[in-house]
Parts: C-alpha cells; sequence; structure tokens
C-alpha cells in the first residue's frame, strides 16, 4: 500500500521553467501585455494625432452631403447625396464589376483549360501561350493596356467603328442597342420562371423513375424545350412586345442605346482574361487529377464518351476545382479594386475619396475593410454551398 | 529410330520491324494531332485562323513598321499627326521607350549617381547566380552574403548620405529600381514572417493562435490597395507627433505584411502535410519546440510547398505595381506617368510603353516560375502522393 500512496504523489519535475504549461502562460500573459500595450499606444497617438489635425471622430460624416459626382451610378445618386449613399453606389459597382468579372473569367477559362488537354497540338500550345502570357503580367497593367493601349486610341464618336447589331464602338465605350420591354413582358418573366420550375420536376422525375425502373429520359433536351419554347410561346402571345432604342451617331457623340463606358469595359476585359488564365490551370489540374482508371472503368462499363464525361469525370474533377476556384473569385472580387487607377468609381475609388474630403482616414479604411471582408465571406459562403454539394458522400 | 526434336528455340532476337508507315513519320503525326476527327480538323482550321490572323499583325506591328530610335514625336506620328510617317501606318514606338529607358530603370534617380544601383544590380547578380545553381558549394555564406550583407551594402549605397555619397531621396528613386528592391524586401521580410505566422497558428496556446488567425484572414480578405492605403494613411496617425517616415518604407511595410498573410497560409499546408510521426519522433528524442521545427518539421514542410511559395512570390512580384496608386512610382508607374510628356505623345506609346514594362514583368515572372518547377523536380525525393 505504501507504494501506491508514493506513486500518488506529484513525480518528481525539473525546474518549473521547463513545464510546458507553465511556459504557455507566461508566454501568452507576454503576449497579451504587449498586445494591450500597443494598441494603447496606438490609440493614445491616434487620438492626439486627430485633435491636433482636428479631425472629427466617429461615424456622423456618412450622413453629410458628399459634394462630389460619381460616373457610373446603378442608383439614383447626385452630388447632393450624403456620402452613405456615394459609398452604397461605389459597393453596388463593386459587386457589378465583380460578377460580370466572375461570369466572363470562367466561361474564358473553362474553354482555355479544356482546350489546354485537348487532343489537338495547335489548340494546345494557343491555350499555353495564353496562359503562360497573362499569368506573368500584373493585372493592373493589363487594365492600363485596354484603357490606355487599346479603347484611348479608337476613333474619335464622329468616326465610330460600325458593328454589327446596330452597336458602335469609339473611344468614349461601347455602344449597344438598348432593349425596350412593352406591356404585357412580364408575361415572359413569368414564362420563364415556369419553364425553369418545370424542368427541375421534370428532371426529379426522371431520375426517379430511372431508379425505380431503370427508364431513360431526355431530362436536358425536355429542360432545353421547356426553357426556350415557354417564354418565346409566351412573346409570341402577348404580341411581341419588344423594341430597340438603338444608339444614333449625332454631331459630336452618340445618343440612345445602352452605353457601356471604357472604365468598366477595360477594367471588366482586363479582371476576367488575367483570372481566366488562373482559372484555366485549376480546371486543367481538376481534369488530370481524375485517374485514367475511372476513365476506363466506366468504358468498361458500355458508357460512352459523352455520359464518360458528363457522369464520371467532371463531378470528380469539381471536386478538385471549387476549392481553388473559390479563392481565384475572392482574387477577382478584391482585384476589382484596382478600378481606382483608371477612374472606375468602385468602393475603393469612392471611399478614397470620401476619406479625402473628410480626413477621416481610421473610419474610411474601416469601412473599406469591413465591406471587402464581407464580400469575400458571402463569396465563400456561396461557393462552400456548391462544394458541399459537389463534395464525395462517403459512407 | 532417331529422335526428332521438334522443338525449335531462337538464338537471337528478331530484329524489331518498323511501326506500319501508317502510324510513324510526320503523316502519322499530323494525323494523329491535328486531322484526327472531323472536329479536330475544324479546331485545327480555327487555330490556323487565328494564328495568321495574329501573328502577322503583331510582328508586323512590333518589328517591320516598328520605329526603334528618334528625337521625339514625330518619328512615331504619321503626315496627318504632325509626324513623318506615311498616313495610316502603325507600328510599335520603341524610339519612346528607348528615350526613357534610363527613366523606366531608375525613376528620377540623379543621372551622375546611377553607377550606385547599377553597381547593386551587379552585386545582386553576382551573389544570386550561385545561389540558384545547386552545385555552388558554400550556400551558407552565400545566403547570408545575399539576405544579410547584400541589403545592407545597397541601402547605404542607394540611399547615401555617408562615405561621401550624396544622399539620394525615397521620392527620386522609379523604375525597375522600386520594383525589384520592394520585392526583394519584401521577399525576405515575408518568408521568415510567413513561417512564425504558421506556426503562431498551429500553436496550441490559444491567445497567439487566434492573433494570428485574425491577422492572417483579415489580410487575406481585403485588397491590397485597402492595406496600401491603410499603409499610407493610417500608419504616420499611429505614430506620436513628429516621428514620421518615409513612403517607400510604408508601402514596403503594407507589402510585406500582405505578402506574409498568403506565406502563412501557403507553409501551413506544407506544416499540416508533414505526417503526425515526425513531430512526435522529434517529441522522443527529447527535442525542445524550436528545435524540432528548425530541424524536422520545416525543412520537410517548405520543400513540400516550393511551388506554392514562389507563387506568392511571383504574386508579389506583380503586386508591387500597385504602389503607383499611393503615387510611388514603380516600373509601370514610371511607363504611365511618361505618357503624360507631350514630346512623345502619340497614339502608339501607350501601347508600346505598356508591351516593353508587360514584357519586363513577364521575365522576371517566367523565370521565377520555371526556376520554381526546376527546384521541384530536383529536390523530388519521391515521397510525395
Amino acid at each position: 500500500m505504501a507504494s501506491q500512496e508514493i506513486l500518488r504523489e506529484e513525480p518528481s519535475r525539473g525546474s518549473f521553467i521547463n513545464d510546458p504549461r507553465i511556459r504557455s502562460l507566461f508566454f501568452q500573459t507576454l503576449v497579451v501585455i504587449l498586445l494591450f500595450s500597443s494598441i494603447w499606444w496606438i490609440v493614445h497617438n491616434v487620438i492626439e494625432n486627430l485633435q491636433r489635425l482636428h479631425i472629427a471622430s466617429g461615424f456622423g460624416f456618412l450622413w453629410s452631403r458628399a459634394g462630389f459626382d460619381i460616373s457610373d451610378t446603378p442608383i439614383a445618386y447626385t452630388s447632393d447625396s450624403t456620402y452613405f449613399r456615394a459609398l452604397v453606389v461605389g459597393l453596388l459597382n463593386t459587386i457589378i464589376v465583380a460578377v460580370a468579372g466572375i461570369v466572363l473569367a470562367t466561361v474564358v477559362g473553362f474553354t482555355i483549360g479544356i482546350g489546354r488537354l485537348s487532343q489537338n497540338w495547335l489548340i494546345r500550345k494557343i491555350c499555353t501561350v495564353y496562359v503562360e502570357i497573362f499569368r506573368n503580367i500584373p493585372p493592373l497593367l493589363v487594365i492600363f493596356f485596354w484603357y490606355s493601349g487599346v479603347l484611348a486610341v479608337l476613333p474619335p464618336p464622329r468616326e465610330s467603328i460600325h458593328l454589327p447589331f446596330g452597336s458602335f464602338l469609339n473611344q468614349r465605350g461601347f455602344y449597344l442597342p438598348r432593349t425596350v420591354w412593352g406591356d404585357g413582358s412580364w408575361l415572359i418573366g413569368v414564362a420563364f420562371l415556369l419553364a425553369i420550375a418545370m424542368a427541375w420536376f421534370v428532371a426529379h422525375r426522371a431520375h426517379q423513375r430511372q431508379r425505380a425502373t431503370g427508364q431513360q429520359f431526355p431530362v436536358f433536351w425536355t429542360s432545353v424545350a421547356l426553357i426556350v419554347g415557354l417564354p418565346v410561346l409566351a412573346f409570341l402571345l402577348s404580341g411581341m412586345p419588344l423594341t430597340f432604342d438603338f444608339p444614333k451617331q449625332s454631331t459630336f457623340n452618340l445618343t440612345g442605346g445602352f452605353w457601356i463606358k471604357p472604365e468598366f469595359l477595360s477594367l471588366l476585359l482586363a479582371l476576367s482574361f488575367y483570372t481566366a488564365a488562373f482559372i484555366a490551370e485549376i480546371v486543367r489540374a481538376g481534369i488530370r487529377g481524375v485517374s485514367r482508371g475511372q476513365t476506363e472503368a466506366a468504358a468498361a462499363l458500355g458508357l460512352r464518351s459523352g455520359p464518360i464525361l458528363r457522369l464520371v469525370v467532371i463531378p470528380q474533377a469539381m471536386r478538385i476545382v471549387i476549392p481553388p476556384l473559390t479563392s481565384q473569385y475572392l482574387n477577382l472580387t478584391k482585384n476589382s479594386s484596382l478600378a481606382i487607377a483608371i477612374g472606375y468609381p468602385d468602393l475603393t475609388a469612392t471611399a478614397g475619396t470620401v476619406l479625402n474630403q473628410t480626413g477621416q482616414a481610421v473610419e474610411g479604411v474601416f469601412i473599406m475593410m469591413i465591406a471587402y471582408l464581407v464580400l469575400s465571406l458571402v463569396t465563400s459562403f456561396v461557393m462552400n454551398i456548391v462544394n458541399a454539394r459537389m463534395a464525395l458522400v462517403e459512407r | 529410330m532417331q529422335e526428332h526434336d521438334t522443338s525449335w528455340v531462337r538464338t537471337e532476337m528478331a530484329l524489331a520491324q518498323p511501326a506500319p508507315a501508317t502510324e510513324r513519320g510526320a503523316y502519322a503525326w499530323v494525323r494523329k494531332n491535328l486531322i484526327g476527327s472531323v472536329g479536330d480538323t475544324v479546331l485545327t482550321l480555327l487555330g490556323i485562323a487565328i494564328v495568321l490572323w495574329v501573328v502577322p499583325q503583331v510582328i508586323n506591328w512590333a518589328f517591320i513598321n516598328a520605329v526603334w530610335t528618334g528625337p521625339d514625336r514625330t518619328v512615331c506620328t504619321t503626315a496627318s499627326q504632325g509626324g513623318i510617317q506615311p498616313d495610316g501606318w502603325t507600328g510599335a514606338c520603341w524610339a519612346f521607350v528607348n528615350a526613357k529607358f534610363g527613366q523606366f530603370m531608375f525613376g528620377t534617380y540623379p543621372v551622375e549617381e546611377r553607377w550606385r544601383p547599377i553597381l547593386v544590380a551587379i552585386l545582386f547578380v553576382v551573389l544570386l547566380v550561385p545561389m540558384l545553381i545547386p552545385r555552388v558549394p558554400r550556400k551558407g555564406l552565400n545566403a547570408i552574403l545575399l539576405f544579410v550583407a547584400l541589403p545592407i551594402v545597397a541601402f547605404f549605397l542607394l540611399v547615401g548620405g555617408v562615405f561621401g555619397l550624396p544622399h539620394v531621396e525615397t521620392p527620386r528613386w522609379g523604375g525597375l529600381l522600386v520594383t525589384l528592391s520592394l520585392s526583394f524586401v519584401g521577399i525576405a521580410v515575408s518568408l521568415p514572417m510567413g513561417i512564425v505566422l504558421a506556426l503562431g497558428r498551429r500553436s496550441k496556446m490559444p491567445i497567439v493562435k487566434w492573433l494570428c488567425v485574425v491577422f492572417i484572414e483579415t489580410v487575406r480578405g481585403i485588397p491590397l490597395i485597402t492595406v496600401l492605403f491603410f499603409a499610407s494613411v493610417m500608419l504616420p496617425l499611429f505614430l506620436p507627433e513628429g516621428v514620421s517616415f518615409d513612403k517607400y518604407l510604408r508601402a514596403l511595410i503594407g507589402v510585406s505584411l500582405f505578402a506574409a498573410a498568403y506565406m502563412a497560409e501557403v507553409i501551413r499546408g506544407g506544416l499540416q502535410a508533414i505526417p503526425k510521426g515526425q513531430y512526435e519522433g522529434a517529441d522522443s528524442l527529447g527535442l525542445g519546440y524550436w528545435q524540432k521545427m528548425g530541424l524536422i518539421v520545416l525543412p520537410q514542410a517548405l520543400k513540400l510547398v516550393i511551388p506554392g511559395i514562389v507563387n506568392t512570390f511571383i504574386g508579389m512580384f506583380k503586386d508591387t505595381s500597385l504602389v503607383l496608386i499611393i503615387s510611388m512610382f514603380d516600373l509601370l508607374g514610371v511607363v504611365k506617368q511618361n505618357f503624360a510628356d507631350a514630346n512623345w505623345a502619340t497614339p502608339q506609346t501607350a501601347k508600346s510603353g505598356l508591351i516593353f514594362a508587360a514584357f519586363v514583368f513577364w521575365l522576371f515572372c517566367f523565370g521565377m516560375s520555371r526556376y520554381s518547377m526546376y527546384t521541384e523536380r530536383r529536390l523530388d525525393t519521391g515521397y510525395k502522393r
């Protein structure tokens, strides 16, 4: 019994200096002390500096008159609006260019990425050249290239370049015919939504039937027929309520139509062509990451090349592709802040103007950071949902 | 009865027959790679059309019609624009690049002092080349010279003010000098900082861990421009009155902090890939934390993530061009600044200058990525799955 008593006592230790728990406690206390003293020092300095420079603090400035104009305003805005509204306009512009850029970059990136795996030597080489050029050049340079190198040296409005479908291209931007929807056009939208719902329902039933009986149903073509057919039918039935407002050439400028400004155009093209090079590499790595055995096994089961791609290769490749694709989308959103270099009024540019006008740097930078963090979180959240749907369902 | 041995064994190998004529030579290659099927043929024709449309235009513009030397804008403008070229002419204006070459390299660094950055560049190359060639011995000494001695020497040479060298303020630095020095210091600072942050993020001490997580995730969630804004507008507010530091240094801090957060995530990936047995083995040998990390874990982890590290370097090298937003003039900034020069205002100026800058950036980034691929192959000890 006595020996057990001894065992239960504290084992002999070295010096308490070597106890990991005490060490960890010590270091963390040290870090906390350092952190708080530096925060205190910084806050102290900031308060002193702000008082010395007579800069107000707090977010009250958000509700005063902005007094500057913004060239692209998705919502109503004048220079009499508040700073807050100016920032919202900037945020909306960032979202517009980011979403458009993500769509375009995905399309171009997937095309180039699949092209790099093509059987065709020439296509493979062209895609490689594209990737190697765009991956190794700063995005800002690409933006300047489109803005000062290409769009700025286009002819003036009077000598606009005529493009098909009544659109024009000149140094002030790209003019497209604008669609004008007349009475009853809401029917088309309703038909479109109805078609999507029906297509979903058909796909669901077809899946159930295939599980139960093994019979297949041409889901894809039915869906296409529904989604294209129903809106077209509605369009014809409601008396074709669509007219176009074509841009017209006047003496000094073009009037009417839908005007895409060169700032937006060069930002969009540069961001999406730059990001597309990275997406292409991700797609290539994803498809190559699916082992050959999968393709061969699918062929051995008697699937043809179309279903092999659709049912076996792509679902597995998407699992590899989606996480890095998400970070490319985030990068594109963050790179849209380069808009400030060519004067497209995105969030950074408007917040920069607000910051310069009010002098409230702390609040300005804080708003910028929070806005981008929220945008990043939302993008990650959406992509995580997609990822969860694609992820391997393990037993 | 005589025994007949019907079995027969060939004593020498039969000569290999050549592959059928349709399976070898140029024709087979073309058939396999270019005209395998109808779709393939269409794609090939499309590809040929693209190449025939793009390549002659590029060659014409960049070489045949290009103007290589000249005193001012007249050589690069057509007659109707007030120049000497025939109307309808388009070609690269390399004369512009030629005339501004000194500025593109050094910014407004005084002309009579330009030997100093050139000397630094020579020292850099002399130290870097043996560092990159695996067979050259004395890597340790070389690394100390490159990452410790060179920055100190370069600092005194470039800034001056000692040993009778005239002082050159950083606002006069520009061009490739700023691009290279910012990215070199950024690389040298962000790698150790990234290692510390990655170790901190995997630390068992909750406070240290959360500090690192918050720092990394915040910096990764915001654009570099915001970080640069932060460095250029807010850092001065953080310091007591009278203390201020240079804009160049502020940009340097911003770029390094930004790259360090990305580097930390790359290195964390490597740390996670090291099997638990390695950590436990080091513990059972009685190694302390820093010995365990420095001798066992990090050498393996860093080797695994070389491609990621180099990609971060490349990203950072490209990102230095953003300092233009806080009105510093790196290579891209100087090129852009010179578009405003009335002496060289032609429709071709912007395109030529930007393509020159793109070529310089491309050379460095492409070189880095190729070298990383080479290192990856060389260090591959076969353990990677």
